[in-house]
């Protein structure tokens, strides 16, 4: 009988360090009505959304990865050389294969760290938050770098009055490592495979290239019910997220949801009875939803406005496709 | 059991709470969208929280046949008695 040694980790885990990439270029809503022949009054009032960012060519998954790595990287005090694993939460790197993690590993000077990607949509960055606090935790990796990007304008229909308005680009990075207190609290995550229909891609690429006019298998979504699901089932998820935690509503000083729609933003904050002094993030306006990235970017929007301090507590909370979700409670870095 | 107007005045704190309409105007003969703006989205959480409050399910193929105040009160009235 042999003995394995068991390296154990830290005690704690922490965000150390937040980064984001908005791409350049600015679509306002007057961009978008004509091939949905809606308005700019209709699209506000039905999502809060005024405009969005949509990357250009050059502004790849990998460059606006590296883009917001390094601004983590920095204000974490971390060098590259110390990141031991690179997560990327993406479903828009249109090269399935290899992990783009790889490349942005290794374009940000890392030592050859474990580098993959996880595709849990819009619910990919809460995913990524709680394995790389695990990993920390565990003895894994010391210092974990989660990115969460998207190109989402290459999978959007233009066409489609249902979404089009909705989606958008941009990367948000965080550096997770060792902290003397907790920094990040217990996740609550699961899945509703029932609901795998209500955001997809249109079709599988099998039936794309059998299609005698193949084209992009556009993301389609069933509104409606995804905006039940999302504004009241959430609601009851982020509540657990604090009972798991240990802490109530009023210890909460900012609450930052996936920036779906701001209908839904309200909803959830209305169905929790959030109390007035907790800030919520409402990025989405002028952003878009950018699926993976949003919840890193309107956190470090929150920071850069004063609406969120170092050592606040936040709720995040992040659903999608799948149906998938998973929220923890975390201090801000 | 609760009457026609009970529910009626329920349902349109419920309106008042999600979409702010007053509660007024929220009357048997009125219809959701056309005379109380309620769109789609605001339809759902209606719908929700007259699920909560009046303890019944409104499945959401449902929801598209209660085209106005009085439709809505009439299938809480037969869901509650069934």
């Amino acid at each position: 009988m042999t003995d394995l040694i068991d390296r154990g980790g830290s005690a704690h885990a922490a965000i150390l360090g937040i980064g984001t990439y908005r791409p350049h270029r600015v679509i306002p809503n007057a961009d978008i009505i004509e091939a949905i022949d809606s308005s700019d009054e209709w699209i506000q009032q039905r999502s809060g959304i005024k405009q969005r960012r949509w990357a250009a060519p050059e502004e790849t998954v990998q460059m606006m990865s590296v883009a917001a790595s390094r601004t983590a990287l920095e204000r974490a005090g971390v060098e590259a050389a110390q990141i031991d694993c690179v997560v990327v939460a993406t479903v828009s790197h249109l090269l399935q294969t290899p992990a783009v993690a790889t490349a942005i590993a290794h374009e940000l000077g890392t030592n050859k760290a474990a580098a993959f990607d996880i595709s849990a949509a819009c619910a990919g960055f809460c995913h990524g938050v709680a394995m790389a606090s695990d990993m920390v935790r565990g003895g894994s990796a010391k210092h974990v770098l989660v990115i969460g990007v998207e190109r989402l304008s290459d999978l959007t229909d233009v066409g489609d009055r249902g979404t089009a308005f909705i989606f958008a680009d941009g990367a948000g990075a965080v550096v997770v490592g060792p902290s003397d207190e907790p920094g990040i609290g217990p996740v609550v995550w699961g899945s509703d495979g029932e609901q795998f229909d209500l955001i997809r891609q249109k079709e599988d690429w099998r039936d794309v290239l059998a299609s005698d006019h193949p084209s992009m298998p556009h993301l389609v979504m069933q509104g409606n019910p995804v905006f039940r699901w999302a504004s009241f089932e959430m609601a009851k998820i982020a509540q657990q997220t604090l009972d798991r935690s240990g802490i109530t509503v009023d210890d909460l000083d900012v609450f930052v949801p996936h920036q779906a729609n701001m209908r839904i933003i309200d909803a959830m904050a209305r169905s929790m009875k959030l109390p007035a002094h907790v800030k919520i993030a409402r990025d989405i306006a002028e952003q878009g939803n950018t699926s993976a990235a949003s919840i890193p970017l309107a956190l470090d929007r929150m920071i850069e406005d004063g609406d969120a301090k170092s050592g606040d507590t936040a709720l995040l909370i992040a659903f999608g496709a799948g149906l998938a979700y998973a929220a923890q409670v975390v201090k801000v870095p | 059991m609760a009457t026609t107007e009970e529910i009626r005045a329920d349902l349109a704190e419920i309106v008042n709470e999600v979409a702010g309409i007053p509660a007024d105007d929220v009357q048997l003969d009125k219809s959701f969208t056309d005379d109380l703006d309620v769109d789609s989205l605001s339809m759902v959480e209606v719908v929700v929280a007259a699920e909560e409050k009046f303890d019944v399910k409104i499945p959401d193929d449902e929801v598209k046949n209660l085209k106005t105040v009085g439709d809505a009160v009439a299938f809480i009235e037969r869901a509650q008695n069934g």
